[in-house]
């Protein structure tokens, strides 16, 4: 028994070192993926031109917002590259600053409504009971109205601010993520390993974080990622009506609502945040379903 | 307790039942109205009283949808019970709440049908198994990994399993690594439901010789569900044949199998295929439908479709009338269909 025992061990042992050299070099080929290389640099310069703003942009006081009046409109050139705006702001200083705000506050917004919503869901879902109908009911409530709709009237409740706004978006915003998850969750609830936890005595709040959390945790990162280019959008929507970001300062939803009536003129004012907007999504979708795969064992 | 009563003699030369139950209910109901009383019941587990002996094989056989797997669950305790009483090594265990069962628990696990669907597929092997080890006080958290490359022998796996992930393995390898979970917890009772009617021959065949070997080896208890009547003979010593949530006959597999007693037994055993092209048989066919669980019918739950049905039938429930020990058959004319050889092959 007691060879048995050494030999248990080293073969454990054994298996274990060849594990971490396995896991080891599939993270290397993780990281050769082109694609998921290139988002992630996206990410991070977008990052560092947000968080080092006032020294990396051309005209840092009027990303800040100081009017310049006598360049107003004037399309890309070699003194404004990416033009300037109706008050004659330099349009790559204004994204640049702007990126503060919205990628922040998307951020912000989309993480906290599924730290908000998934754990509702997966509580709904686990539990048809009366707690868990009644928070489907308290969702099916919030998803009756447009999500824009009760943002705009918690904001005008809260304040204008940027804060507030991000606040008042995450309120109508978290529903879709308790839907959703309610619904994976009752979908795989019934699988045999679920049964296989209850049989092994395992309490609620284990099966859930256990058995449940990462099973349905992919739709929820592509959601995350869908929901970012909406959420700065609607912080955007809310401060083009003065309920979100106060005046001298931008966010690019805000620039591009200002921009879209004269696209057709000025065109550079609505598409430049818009491209960013664009870019920034793009860069967390295919960093995000990199992500994805690799923390995907079942596929 | 067993349904047909033993009497005492009979009680103190019988192996002790590791597992008892007494008129066990679980029904479902079919509408759950929000206001008054539900209309309709659906009754998979209907009145069934049975022992299982320490250290058995006791098969459980039946159509689809007879209630075999809610039975087996209703057992575990994963589905509710409305009535009746489940004895546990004489522990009474069908009241007991969820902190209550904990200690039962590890001693009675399942192993279910569908091998891919049993294990979670963002676990690897020795997440898995960790899992059931860390309810089994004797084996030191430290040891977890040598514990599992032992379990891992036990059903002939390697310890380069341990970091593989479900799908990385064959359904037959799937169901040796739920048969390893299912022993982590160094239980008494294992139930298999349908282990092995997912697999194909060759490894059923071979899950089946595991199944044996490690009964004999850590000297379990086993509850072998399956709709498959000539693997029942290969596997159980004795076997439960179960009918519209009721069980109608428990026999020797091989006494089972050479000469039922029961009507729908005889029907089960003659629809199994006999490979031998030149075996000519009427297959013997069951005319009418399956009763719906939900309105069985009234008397014996089998005579609407038996072919020696009589009139006390329709009206009386047969008693459980014992045979031999341990043996027993529902049904009302079962000596008389014994004596006149009617359940006889032709």
């Amino acid at each position: 028994m007691a060879d048995n025992r050494t030999l248990y061990t080293d073969m454990a042992r054994a298996a274990a070192r060849e594990h971490r050299q396995v896991r080891w070099f599939e993270l290397k080929r993780l990281l050769k993926r082109k694609s998921a290389g290139l988002a992630l640099i996206i990410l991070c310069m977008t990052f560092a031109a947000a968080l080092f703003a006032p020294w990396i942009s051309p005209y840092p006081e009027q990303g800040r917002g100081d009017v310049n009046v006598e360049h107003r409109l004037l399309p890309p050139s070699s003194d404004y590259y990416l033009g300037t705006d109706i008050y004659g702001r330099d349009m790559l200083s204004r994204v640049i600053f702007g990126s503060r705000i919205s990628i922040f506050g998307g951020i912000c917004i989309v993480i906290s409504a599924a730290l908000i919503g998934v754990p509702l869901g997966l509580w709904a879902g686990y539990n048809e009971g009366v707690s868990g109908t009644l928070i489907m009911r308290v969702v099916e409530l919030f998803l009756s109205f447009p999500s824009t709709l009760i943002g705009m009237a918690i904001s005008l409740i809260l304040g204008a601010g940027w804060y507030t706004a991000i606040i008042a978006l995450i309120i109508p915003w978290w529903p879709w993520y308790t839907r959703l998850v309610q619904g994976e969750v009752v979908s795989i609830k019934h699988m045999l390993y679920v049964e296989a936890a209850r049989m092994l005595g395992y309490g609620r709040l284990t099966i859930i974080f256990r058995h449940l959390l990462p099973n349905i945790l992919t739709p929820v990162i592509v959601m995350i990622l869908l929901d970012l280019g909406p959420a700065i959008i609607a912080i955007g929507l809310l401060s083009f009506l003065g309920l979100g970001t106060q005046a001298p300062m931008a966010d690019w939803g805000l620039m591009v609502w200002e921009g879209a009536p004269n696209i057709l003129n000025e065109w550079w004012i609505a598409i430049v945040p818009g491209t960013a907007m664009f870019i920034v999504v793009i860069a967390f979708n295919i960093f995000g379903d990199a992500l994805k795969d690799a923390l995907d064992s079942s596929t | 307790m067993s349904a047909p009563s033993t009497t005492t003699a009979h009680a103190a030369s019988m192996p002790r039942p590791l597992i008892s139950l007494d008129r066990l209910h679980a029904w479902f109901a079919y509408d759950k109205p929000f206001w008054g009383k539900v209309k309709t019941w659906i009754k998979p587990v209907n009145n069934i009283s049975l022992d299982i002996i320490q250290g058995e094989c006791l098969g459980l056989v039946g159509e689809s949808g007879c209630g075999k797997s809610t039975l087996g669950r209703a057992i575990l305790r994963l589905t509710p019970l409305t009535s009746g009483t489940i004895q546990f090594q004489g522990h009474p265990i069908e009241s007991l709440n969820a902190s209550a069962l904990k200690p039962f628990r590890p001693k009675m696990q399942m192993v279910f049908q569908d091998p891919k669907a049993s294990l979670n597929p963002r676990m690897n092997v020795l997440n898995i198994l960790k899992e059931a080890l860390v309810l089994n006080r004797e084996v030191d958290p430290e040891h977890h990994l040598e514990e599992s490359v032992r379990l891992l022998s036990l059903v002939d796996l390697r310890p380069e399993h341990l970091f593989r992930f479900p799908r990385e393995f064959s359904g037959g390898q799937q169901q040796r690594i739920s048969i390893a979970r299912a022993l982590a917890t160094n239980p008494r009772f294992i139930v298999f439901d349908e282990a092995t009617s997912a697999l194909d021959v060759s490894v059923q065949a071979q899950v089946i010789s595991l199944m044996k070997t490690l009964q004999h080896q850590l000297s379990l208890t086993y509850l072998f569900i399956s709709h498959d009547l000539s693997i029942m003979e290969q596997v159980c010593a004795r076997v439960a044949v179960m009918y519209a949530g009721q069980i109608v006959e428990v026999q020797d597999s091989t006494a089972l199998f050479n000469a039922p007693r029961h009507p729908y037994t005889k029907a089960l055993k003659d629809a199994v295929p006999i490979a031998d092209p030149l075996h000519k048989k009427d297959l013997g066919v069951l005319k009418g439908e399956v009763p719906k669980l939900s309105s069985p019918p009234k008397g014996c739950h089998f005579h609407p479709r038996c072919d020696f049905r009589q009139d006390l039938c329709q009206e009386q429930e047969p008693a459980p009338c014992e045979t031999d020990p341990n043996s027993w058959v529902k049904c009302h004319f079962h000596e008389q269909l014994w004596k006149q050889g009617a359940l006889k092959d032709h």
